[in-house]
């Protein structure tokens, strides 16, 4: 019986073993954004013993940016005090930041594997529940509260209870239209919100051998939506290449990653298996990530719809999801706002344009992955849509900076979470694949993708 | 680590961090000031007014020190200003049948107690005070204890030897971290000659 990858990283970063299940953990890569910062530094000021390993924390300014006329100071003061605290703060203890205009900027979950600092084999943590994104690269990365990126700001460690092990295993090819948004999506739906609280999962089987780093960050992402302290997926070739375009990787550390991964023989607490065939393009319709049904289905058939949700939806379980009339599209998050994610809008919406009633807003997850998008011309694409192309940023994912849906309007969003007011208060939210938020932008109603894309 | 007070009913499954402290309230730089905007969207209308008819409005509730809520209590965000939000109100013990496990680390590192019990017993308690506002609950950290004498109930509940240590004892995790220097560094030598 051999260990599984998660067992074989943590082993590897224990520390100290207090008792049984709880260990010291050394983290290799702390990730830092604006928000839950601040008071972490303030306590390792207030202690007087600075930041441990500063070469070992990487910081940006992303859920507070405007995501128009970055160029310009914050207009809302406490925004602009956020982010300003964040800089002097980075300065005192010679952390690399990458805040507003820098070319690195972006949201963090984003940069981090752009940049070649997620790598396979490590401990990762940050401020923010969506580090599990990181997981997509075979390491153990998780979100944390503010103590305890004060811990980790003071030592480099983090006193932590074992997780379980759970298997999610998808075989078999996906349908037409299926993407690696309604992969998960499906998942949390079968699984509820809490279903795999305790548990550190790893996706496994086909389906995720054969998506890009992209699509398998997406799916990571969303791990959290079901409780899960994090997702993985093991170290493959698909990962390597990755990591190689973008870092100076020596063979012999190539190996020792390979051989970090699960065998058939690993032993997990729990396994699932689901089949790729059974998954349809998915969309929720309630105000937890659990809500997901097919975009055929009527609304009530979500088994996780709650009455109260449906009365803040303001829906009628009888009537079909696609029927429902939308006022915005947003496109972006650290779920789906990577290059290949606006590839995939540009694809379907290329020589169409959205619909009157509808506003649009594409925003990038980072400077680079705006840059690329203009490069290849995608930019030019959304402005004959109708799409507005914005700056990066978490933009209307969490609404903390100016890009709120306003009450009452209807969003379809590629983003991660659809709780009641997550986008602005009043506003409701239907999370997708950016190829069914694109399709909706078209339609202007909830539209399944596979309705008006044409496929080789 | 005794708590005996009244309680405040949220019996609603999937409470997410945003509904504690929306994400509009995000934007301070310290840890207080919080409290005042928990559940805001479900305590106050568009305009700011009141809503009588929350829980947490209602005079009857007015100095309750535990919240028992509905199951996975805390999904959601990582912000540990839904903690600060609250500690700020004035709880010092959420009870409910599962957290999710990011707050219940927030939880523990800001003097809160989460009091995991079974779903009948969560029933129970919400049944109990949903009738009687005047029903008191007792927690004690040390025995591991939840009770309401007025119903006969009385519940164990789980915590990990040393989070319960560092709650009854004031040990700070942080400056127990500090003070592992050299072991820390010991095994950053160690990786380094991998």
């Amino acid at each position: 019986m051999s260990n599984t990858l998660f067992d074989n990283i943590w082993d590897r970063h224990v520390v100290k073993s207090i008792s049984e299940g709880l260990d010291v953990i050394y983290i290799d890569q702390h990730f830092i954004h604006e928000v839950t910062s601040p008071q972490a530094f303030d306590g390792v000021r207030k202690r007087g013993v600075g930041v441990f390993r500063p070469s070992r924390c990487l910081a940006t300014a992303d859920h507070n940016v405007p995501t128009i006329n970055q160029s310009e100071p914050i207009k809302d003061p406490e925004s602009a005090k956020q982010v300003a605290s964040l800089e002097k703060n980075c300065k005192e203890y010679g952390i690399e930041l990458y805040s507003m205009g820098h070319e690195n900027q972006g949201i963090v979950h984003i940069i981090g594997p752009d940049l070649g600092i997620t790598q396979p084999g490590m401990t990762i943590v940050c401020g923010d529940s969506h580090t599990s994104t990181h997981g997509a690269f075979g390491a153990i990365a998780f979100g944390i509260g503010t103590s305890q990126v004060e811990q980790v700001l003071a030592s480099q460690c983090l006193v932590l209870n074992r997780p379980k092990t759970l298997k999610i295993e998808v075989n078999g090819s996906l349908k037409p239209g299926v993407t690696a948004k309604d992969v998960i999506l499906y998942i949390i739906s079968q699984l509820g919100t809490e279903g795999a609280t305790g548990y550190f999962v790893e996706y496994a089987g086909d389906v995720f051998r054969n998506f890009s780093m992209d699509e398998r960050m997406t799916v990571c992402n969303m791990s959290i939506e079901m409780g899960a302290r994090g997702g993985m997926v093991g170290i493959d070739q698909t990962t390597i290449d990755y990591v190689t375009e973008r870092a100076s990787i020596s063979d012999k550390k190539i190996n020792n990653w390979l051989a970090l991964n699960s065998s058939e023989d690993s032993q997990f607490d729990r396994v699932i298996y689901f089949e790729g065939e059974n998954i349809s393009p998915m969309v929720t319709c309630g105000t937890a990530p659990d809500t997901g049904i097919n975009l055929n289905a009527k609304i009530g058939s979500s088994k996780h719809l709650s009455d109260k949700a449906l009365k803040y939806m303001k829906f009628d379980s009888a009537d079909l999801i696609s029927e429902q009339k939308i006022d915005y599209v947003f496109i972006g998050s650290c779920t789906n706002g990577r290059i290949e994610d606006l590839r995939a809008v540009a694809k379907i919406v290329e020589g169409k344009t959205k619909a009157d009633h509808v506003n649009v807003w594409v925003v990038p997850g980072s400077m680079k992955v705006r840059a690329q998008a203009v490069e290849e011309g995608l930019d030019k694409i959304f402005a004959a849509a109708g799409f507005e192309f914005r700056e990066p940023g978490c933009s209307a994912c969490l609404a903390m900076n100016d890009d709120k849906i306003p009450a009452g309007s209807l969003c379809v969003s590629t983003s991660n979470r659809n709780f009641e007011g997550r986008q602005g208060p009043g506003a409701r939210t239907i999370l997708a694949s950016p190829l069914t938020a694109a399709a909706s932008a078209i339609t202007g109603k909830v539209t399944n993708p596979t309705t008006i894309m044409e496929f080789a | 680590m005794k708590i005996n007070s009244i309680a405040i009913p949220l019996p609603i499954d999937n409470i997410d961090t945003d509904q504690i402290i929306p994400a509009r309230f995000l934007k301070q730089v310290d840890k207080n000031g919080y409290g005042q905007n928990l559940f805001y969207n479900w305590r106050f209308n568009e305009d700011g007014d009141v809503k009588e008819s929350f829980e947490l409005n209602k005079p009857e509730r007015a100095g309750a020190e535990i919240l028992v809520a509905g199951n996975n209590f805390g999904c959601g965000s990582s912000r540990e200003h839904a903690a600060w939000a609250v500690a700020g109100f004035g709880i010092k013990a959420v009870v409910s049948s599962q957290f999710a496990d990011i707050f219940k680390g927030n939880a523990y590192n800001n003097g809160i107690l989460p009091v995991e019990v079974n779903p009948s017993t969560l029933e129970k308690i919400i049944e109990a005070i949903t009738k009687k506002p005047e029903t008191r609950i007792a927690v004690d950290l040390e025995k591991q204890e939840i009770a309401i004498s007025e119903i006969d109930l009385k519940e164990n509940f789980e915590i990990s030897p040393f989070k319960k240590e560092c709650l009854l004892n004031g040990v700070d995790e942080t400056e127990y971290l500090i003070n592992l220097k050299d072991a820390i560094e010991a095994y950053e030598r160690k990786v380094a000659t991998e």
